[in-house]
């Protein structure tokens, strides 16, 4: 379980997690999305395609992660979540707060 | 480190399950570390046995981690001292999970619908409303601090 991050050819910051976005979990990804921001960093995309669970405590992270990103000017995009986790920010209403692609390379086209 | 965990299964315990098949208890510490271990051996011992869909194995899945959840960290507040009962009462067409914590309770009416739109982009307070979409009931004992999550098996 962790997180990997990377950057495509355009510049774009591809944070991936690994396994689980849960409550004991979620602070190292809002701190890791929080120093690419620092960094300069505006335009972001998490991929989880190796994702199997993310709580509530993980979904409210991606709410607040999504506003800092907005408000320093910049723009989160989601992708790779299986059915059972696009269920869940279906049943939140989530997944009309975010930008979500099916896969990676479809969030970072255009981006 | 040695898992504080305390499982306990029980097949055909007959009276104090209410007539279920298995009954299946977990005692854990208030630490949220121990979410993901104890949400696997639930699951694991509650489906053991039965043709279960992936969807009901999610659901659960969701659920117990959300009430698992709730009870450390607004319930125990992540006091270590405190501990979480899991108790899954497995019949043949249902499973019936009570997650217990030591804490005051609170009022489940209380809690704001996260999906307004005054809401929806705060950080918080989905848990609950997620377990109520998820399963087929839930109840609160008088206290609140106990909440009992039925979902009925396909």
């Amino acid at each position: 379980m962790g997180f990997s991050q990377t950057k495509d050819a355009n510049g774009v910051t591809v944070l991936q997690v690994e396994g689980q976005l849960i409550v004991g979990n979620r602070q190292e990804l809002k701190d890791l999305v929080q120093a690419a921001v620092d960094k300069g960093e505006r335009r972001i995309l998490i991929d989880f395609s190796k994702t199997g669970y993310i709580d509530s405590s993980g979904l409210g992270a991606l709410v607040s992660i999504s506003k800092r990103i907005r408000e320093a000017g910049g723009e989160l995009r989601l992708a790779g979540l299986n059915e059972d986790l696009r269920s869940l920010f279906e049943l939140t209403k989530l997944d009309t707060l975010f930008s979500i692609a099916e896969t990676p390379q479809q969030a970072l086209s255009g981006f | 480190m040695t898992s504080p965990l305390l499982l306990c299964v029980r097949r055909s315990p007959a009276s104090d399950a209410g007539g279920a098949g298995t009954l299946v208890t977990l005692r854990l510490p208030s630490d949220i570390s121990w979410i993901e271990e104890a949400v696997e051996l639930v699951v694991r011992h509650c489906l053991a046995g039965h043709q279960t869909t992936k969807k009901t194995r999610f659901r659960l899945q969701v659920v117990l981690s959300e009430a698992l959840s709730n009870a450390i960290v607004r319930g125990n507040g992540e006091n270590t001292e405190k501990w979480v009962d899991v108790r899954a009462e497995l019949l043949s067409d249902t499973i019936r999970v009570h997650v217990t914590d030591e804490g005051p309770g609170f009022d489940p009416g209380l809690v704001p619908d996260p999906v307004t739109p005054e809401q929806l982009d705060t950080s918080g307070g989905r848990g609950l409303y997620l377990i109520r979409k998820l399963v087929d009931s839930v109840e609160f004992n008088e206290q609140g601090n106990s909440i009992c999550m039925t979902l009925r098996r396909p």
